[in-house]
């Protein structure tokens, strides 16, 4: 890009923004004493704040060490409604205000005490001049000239190569922090007869425990063992297989086709993770059959095979096939037929 | 008084090392000025601080791991109960270890404090200007903190493994996951596996403490280096001039003044520590992937990410057996990016359409550069459009409002309600310099009615001092970057025309219906008339205060 055109032309790059026009600069306003400038009494009295502050906190400091110790640490106070740790409290109290008597203290000093004239200091441009332009030219030169850097082309190139692959391993060596993805994200621990239980109680689910309305939060019954075999894996799967059950009145669910067995008497059940970005969607409305995920308030309707009415989310609910074991309990038909929770990449 | 030309014993032992009388000359006595803005950088130093601090004393009893264990300190209602240790250690620190809870409330406060006051102070520099050269390195620098106190604010909420956090960081999840071609690979690799995993408590620790915190130590060594290195910016005014800067020497008044701020600052949090609860985890309970809280919020900072992604509408392609989620990928992973941009690149952008490349030292006041003042409100409505969505079912339920219109209001006001802001304000700030105007070529209305012996009603005007009148025109002419001639003097067209024109055009915008200050003459003849009537401001039929003086007369 030229400069030619610019209203500050390039020899002006280091110019000075004159700004003492029309009005020539009057220079600095004179210096008004303060009322501690005059009168000692006035001096005095500014050292006694300033003194009382410092002396406060050293008190405070002290009542904040006795609390630490006085203070049984599970003892409350309480303000009417308010209520907090009385250790903590009278210890942050303490401190807190010794802090600030401290700072306040010495802006005090400083602002009725300290000398108070303005006082000026010069500024420099940042640039160097050209004579120290022109030496830190020669002497780079030189040291250039020396190492034959430039010349040598053979070295230069074979030395950039050399430090440039040096980012691979940095990389590479990164490789186990992870596994990777593989299936992991398509499958969920839910499988054909694997029971619906409540997520609560652990108990098993019959149709005739649902009335119609009513939204029960269920996760798999192979679910619960795994807590004592494997915390971590348990946390991930739960993380995926949580579901709600909820029973709608037949004539006011609108199957998909393909779905008509998919449910058992108006009771349905969808995966509990929001297609949005994966938080347990948990508000149902039992008169729209609307559940909202408080995330990010991405509604589904879970009369109309969970699609999206509102918010940011842009798939429906994952539904779960149920059907009936010997027993009488719900199970699934069969797993998810696409992968739960958020949308990613390869996904289809 | 004799001078010393040697040091005490101690003193000489370092100096002999050291050469402090060298480095000190210079320094001890460094003039800094005084205006109350230039304290909100400090806020932000001192809370930074303040976050070591108490950071360090919570490393003592935190325990970065998600091992399973069973819960047995002294909080009742989660006795029995299995949790990470992450968050059984948490609930140690709040109820088993004295002064555990304040620590770990200061450091919230000043987690949440530190961000603000990089923000207020960004608005600051932006307002003002001085960003401009030679400061747009350290405004860069500033932005890495900010950029980098954010995630590291957003790391440390993560830590305690309460079900807020976690359902914080599995939303981070799924946006991470949206990301075309690597999104899983890279959850994969954060998270070691599938979410939640049992190791992303270890690694962001270890961010949280050592990473982050040491690169944001560097860059506050280098931003702080740069303040003194350029000496720091002052607003125009009497003797202040661009060649020097007017105020109190760093000892004794700074360091008793900016010392004294740390401990206000220190004592203030700790205050807040003391007495105002914040993250309650032990209400929350442990983590658990199939449970959520209704209404809950980050930390204010994550808030304008969080209403970005809340009032985005839902849309997805599928094809080629791909999915691509662009109702996450533009409002979480290519809208907050590129506003962080474009606000960090703002000091070039300027730069380019004013055609200026001088140094400056005297800050603007921001009615003086009233497209600048638009475009930084423009900014601020942006982010706080994104950030009233962050907490758009809040506003719902508080107001008995519906959800639905509280998100479809915020779709149109994110793109609407900056540009209508850029408009309020730069007229605003055009309306404030034709006010100071008026003052410096009319002077003070004294509220004195005259009459002359025909009856003429008059209101005297008094002139305002030299030092305010320096001071309002103590600023740079505002010049359009001016377009050359079509050809050169041979019949060349002039390269890049079109990019030149865009540019002019883009200039003549910038300095449009921007107030100059008056020339010698205007000041000249203002005063001559004044001086020559004896008053500035005649009464006319249609003046206000010439019917009331008037009424009792009909």
């Amino acid at each position: 890009m030229s400069n030619d055109n610019l209203p500050v032309k390039p020899e002006d790059e280091h110019g000075v923004v004159e700004v003492a026009e029309p009005i020539p600069d009057p220079g600095l306003e004179p210096h008004e004493p303060r009322i501690t400038d005059i009168d000692p009494k006035a001096a005095d009295r500014a050292e006694r704040q300033v003194s009382g502050m410092f002396g406060l906190a050293t008190l405070l400091v002290l009542g904040s060490c006795v609390a630490y110790f006085a203070i049984p640490r599970d003892s409350i106070l309480e303000f009417g409604p308010l209520s907090g740790n009385a250790n903590n409290m009278v210890i942050g109290l303490c401190i807190g205000l010794a802090l600030f008597l401290i700072g306040a203290g010495a802006i005090q000093w400083a602002k009725k005490l300290m000398v108070d004239e303005e006082i000026s200091e010069e500024r420099h441009a940042a640039h160097s001049s050209p004579q120290q332009i022109a030496e830190i030219t020669e002497a780079f030169k030189e040291g250039a000239e020396e190492s034959g850097f430039g010349r040598r082309k053979m070295i230069r190139n074979s030395l950039i190569g050399a430090l440039g692959i040096l980012g691979l391993p940095a990389i590479i060596l990164l490789r186990d922090l992870g596994p990777l993805p593989g299936r992991a994200l398509y499958n969920t621990i839910w499988a054909k007869g694997i029971r619906v239980v409540n997520d609560v109680t652990d108990r098993p689910i019959k149709p005739s425990d649902l009335v119609v309305g009513q939204l029960v939060n269920a996760a798999p019954a192979n679910l619960a063992p795994l807590q004592e075999e494997n915390a971590s894996e348990y946390q991930n799967a739960k993380a995926k297989a949580a579901v709600i059950v909820v029973r709608i009145k037949p004539s006011e669910i609108r199957t998909k086709p393909g779905r008509e067995n998919w449910g058992i008497d108006g009771i349905l059940c969808y995966s509990k993770i929001c297609t949005h970005v994966g938080c347990p969607i948990s508000l149902y409305e039992q008169t729209t059959h609307h559940v909202l995920c408080p995330c990010h308030q991405s509604t589904f309707d879970l009369a109309d095979s969970a699609k999206v009415v509102f918010g940011p989310a842009a798939r429906p609910l994952p539904q779960l096939p149920l059907a009936v074991d010997s027993e009488g309990y719900l199970v699934a038909q069969s797993g998810f037929h696409e992968p739960v929770g958020p949308s990613f990449f390869e996904r289809g | 008084m004799s001078t010393n030309t040697e040091f005490p014993g101690p003193v000489k032992w370092v100096d002999d090392r050291l050469g402090i009388a060298k480095i000190g000359k210079k320094n001890l006595r460094k003039v800094f000025p005084d205006h109350w803005s230039f304290m909100l950088g400090e806020i932000a130093l001192y809370s930074f601080i303040i976050l070591i601090l108490t950071g360090t004393f919570l490393t003592f009893w935190f325990k970065p791991s998600m091992a399973e264990v069973e819960y047995q300190g002294s909080y009742s209602l989660l006795k029995g109960l299995h949790m990470s240790e992450a968050y059984a250690s948490t609930l140690d620190i709040t109820f088993d270890v004295r002064g555990g809870l304040l620590m770990r409330q200061i450091h919230h406060w000043a987690a949440v404090l530190f961000i603000a006051a990089m923000m207020v102070h960004l608005l600051r520099m932006f307002f003002t200007g001085a960003f401009r050269k030679p400061r747009e390195l350290n405004w860069l620098i500033g932005f890495g903190m900010l950029f980098l106190g954010i995630i590291e604010g957003f790391l440390g909420y993560g830590l305690p493994d309460d079900l807020l956090s976690g359902t914080g960081l599995r939303i981070t999840n799924g946006m991470i996951q949206a990301s075309p071609v690597v999104g899983t690979y890279m959850n994969f690799f954060i998270f070691g596996g599938e979410f939640p995993g049992d190791d992303f408590v270890a690694r962001f620790f270890i961010v949280h403490v050592l990473l982050i915190p040491g690169i944001i130590l560097a860059l506050v060594t280098a931003h702080l280096f740069l303040v003194v290195y350029h000496k720091h910016t002052q607003y125009a005014g009497p003797g202040r001039t661009q060649k020097n800067v007017v105020g109190y020497p760093l000892f004794p008044v700074y360091t008793a003044k900016a010392g004294g701020f740390f401990f206000v600052v220190f004592g203030i949090t700790a205050l807040m520590g003391a007495l105002m609860q914040i993250n309650p985890v032990w209400l929350y309970g442990p983590y658990n992937p199939a449970e959520v809280t209704a209404g809950a919020q980050p930390d204010w900072y994550m808030g304008w990410l969080e209403g970005s992604v809340r009032i985005f509408p839902g849309f997805e392609s599928h094809f080629w057996g791909i999915t691509l989620s662009w109702n996450l990928i533009i409002p979480a992973l290519i809208v907050p990016p590129a506003f962080v941009t474009l606000v960090a690149l703002y000091p070039f952008i300027e730069g380019w359409i004013t055609g200026d490349k001088r140094e400056h030292h005297l800050l603007d006041r921001p009615r003086d550069v009233p497209t600048r003042t638009g475009i930084g409100v423009a900014f601020i409505t942006f982010y706080a459009m994104l950030w009233i969505g962050g907490g758009n079912d809040l506003i719902a339920t508080h107001f008995n409002l519906s959800l639905n219109h509280v998100t479809w209001f915020l779709r149109f006001a994110v793109i609407l309600g900056p540009i209508l802001g850029f408009w309020i304000a730069r007229r605003w700030a055009i309306s404030l310099q034709r006010a100071d105007q008026e003052r410096l070529l009319h002077g003070l209305e004294t509220g004195v009615i005259m009459r002359s012996p025909e009856g003429k009603y008059t209101e005297k005007h008094q002139p305002i001092s030299t030092y305010e009148a320096y001071s309002i025109t103590a600023r740079d002419r505002l010049v359009p970057h001016e377009i050359g001639p079509e050809t050169d003097e041979n019949g060349v067209r002039a390269p890049r025309r079109a990019l030149h024109k865009a540019r002019a055009a883009l200039s003549r915008f910038y300095y449009a219906d921007a107030v100059q200050k008056p020339t010698t003459q205007e000041i000249e003849e203002a005063h001559e008339h004044a001086h020559d009537a004896d008053e500035i401001h005649e009464l006319t039929e249609d003046t206000e205060t010439y019917r009331e003086v008037t009424s009792d007369r009909s």
